[in-house]
């Protein structure tokens, strides 16, 4: 029978990059990530699964690493905000943010790029009406949401 | 937040699972984690320890039987369900789940850990209850099947007892279903709900957030009015809250079970 234990030695890819580290139980995946291996991009926001700012792809799914535990990604393939930028130059939709004002103070930005970044894989050419639905679970307390997805249609083929 | 210091387990079978809840009291089964790792943060419970079952594929998937049946693994994710084509079988089922929170937490949250909590604002109480899934609880002695007028028993209460797992949830073929909801916000959290179901000619209207559990009904017929008397003869007392009080959780148990049943019906006829 698997054992019951309150740590873990757990092997993640993030970013390209393999780490192996022995966790807590009771860490939460966003802790791990930012505490444990410096990523500090991913944000939190609220805590509760509300805010999104903690927006990560875990094996090809959105998630937010704030409502699940470091143990649980063990063997998994994360992708962060810092693996966005190709060969380190931002990508085109971070350059689309950019370009349309899609942020202010920027809290939001780590999740919302994550959020538009999963829809884009899914859904390339995503109409105003999916991309609202897709962004529904990040909240952005500056910009109105305006030119956020002003900035995701602009990259929409 | 920092958690509660907390012990956590992966079981690779079934059996396995029930075997750790039945050998770790205050062990508790870990699904999508959407209200279990919220209600941890708030302390509002402190399991010992964790048994994941994710991965479990035991507990996955949507199977459509030739009779119209659908089996779906109490871990099937919301966003399994919407995408799934043997869902379609029932259309509704699909169109709640789309409309449970967001991307992110339709990727994670089940159809098991929705049910199983019974939180009175969730989706899919009421909607078992309309549609007459039953639901598979499975502990060490075996299997018992159980209707959802006997599976939910109050707030974060269900029949699945200590060292037990809901393992699936059973729908009968039907499409004569309705629902409606006022929300927070688009996709919000219920103020209210209701949801309805035509079966064999006889309706079954459930309304969710005006009890500990989903109030089923049985309406004369799907007219407005005799919704309304039936909603009227329930005698409800709902909870008042900051987004709603006790008087106007009434009012809208009324309006949305009228809406839901009218719906049912136009897709039953249809
Ligand atoms: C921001 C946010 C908004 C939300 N809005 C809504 C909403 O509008 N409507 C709605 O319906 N829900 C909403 N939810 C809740 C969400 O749907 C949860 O996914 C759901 O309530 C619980 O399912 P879970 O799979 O995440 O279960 P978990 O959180 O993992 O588990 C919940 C409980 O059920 C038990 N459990 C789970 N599966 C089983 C099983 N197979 N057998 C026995 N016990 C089991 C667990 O032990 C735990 O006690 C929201 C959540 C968040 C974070
Ligand atoms: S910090 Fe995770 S959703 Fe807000
Ligand atoms: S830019 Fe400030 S929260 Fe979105």
């Amino acid at each position: 029978m698997a054992t019951v234990a309150s740590s873990k030695s757990i092997t993640v890819t993030v970013n390209g990059t393999t780490y192996e580290r022995e966790v807590p139980a009771r860490k939460l995946l966003i802790h791990f990530l930012r505490d444990d291996l410096d990523l500090t991009g991913s944000h939190i926001g609220c805590d509760t699964g509300n805010c999104g700012a903690c927006s990560v792809i875990v094996d090809g799914t959105l998630v937010k690493s704030c409502m699940m535990l470091a143990v649980q990604a063990d063997g998994a393939t994360i992708e962060t905000v810092e693996g966005l930028a190709e060969d380190g130059e931002l990508n085109e939709l971070q350059r689309s943010f950019n370009e349309h004002h899609a942020l202010q103070c920027g809290y939001c930005t780590p999740g919302m790029l994550m959020s538009a970044t999963a829809l884009l894989r899914a859904n390339p050419s995503p109409s105003e009406q999916e991309i609202r639905k897709a962004l529904q679970g990040n909240i952005c307390r500056c910009t109105g949401y305006w030119n956020i997805i002003e900035a995701v249609k602009a990259v929409a083929k | 937040m920092l958690l509660r210091e907390v012990e956590y387990v992966k079981p690779s079978s079934v059996a396995e699972a029930i075997e750790l809840l039945v050998e770790n009291e205050g062990a508790r089964a870990l699904a999508g984690g959407q209200t279990l790792i919220n209600v941890m943060k708030a302390r509002a419970a402190s399991p010992d320890a964790l048994v994941d079952l994710n991965g479990l594929e035991e507990l996955k998937g949507i199977d459509l039987a030739p009779d119209g049946t659908l089996t779906i693994g109490a871990m099937t994710t919301y966003s399994e369900i919407v995408a799934s084509a043997e869902a379609k079988a029932r259309p509704i089922l699909g169109e709640v789940c789309a409309q449970i929170a967001d991307v992110q937490v339709r990727n994670r949250g089940t159809i098991g850990g929705n049910i199983c909590s019974n939180d009175p604002t969730n989706h899919l109480p009421p909607l078992v209850t309309a549609v007459g899934a039953r639901m598979t609880i499975l502990g060490r002695d075996g299997e018992r099947v159980v209707s959802a007028e006997e599976f939910f028993l109050g707030v974060y209460m269900t029949a699945v007892g200590p060292g037990e797992l809901l393992t699936r949830v059973t729908i009968p073929a039907g499409k004569g279903d309705g629902f409606a909801a006022v929300t927070l916000g688009v996709d919000g959290t219920c103020i209210a709900n209701a949801a309805a179901s035509i079966q064999d000619g006889s309706l079954r209207v459930a309304l969710g957030c005006v009890d500990a559990v989903p109030v089923l009904l049985r309406p004369e017929s799907a007219d407005a009015d005799a919704v309304r008397e039936a909603v009227r003869a329930a005698g409800l007392e709902p909870p008042s809250d900051v987004h709603a009080s006790s008087e106007y959780r009434r009012h809208l148990a009324e309006v949305l079970a009228v809406r839901a049943a009218a719906q049912a019906a136009e897709r039953a006829g249809g």
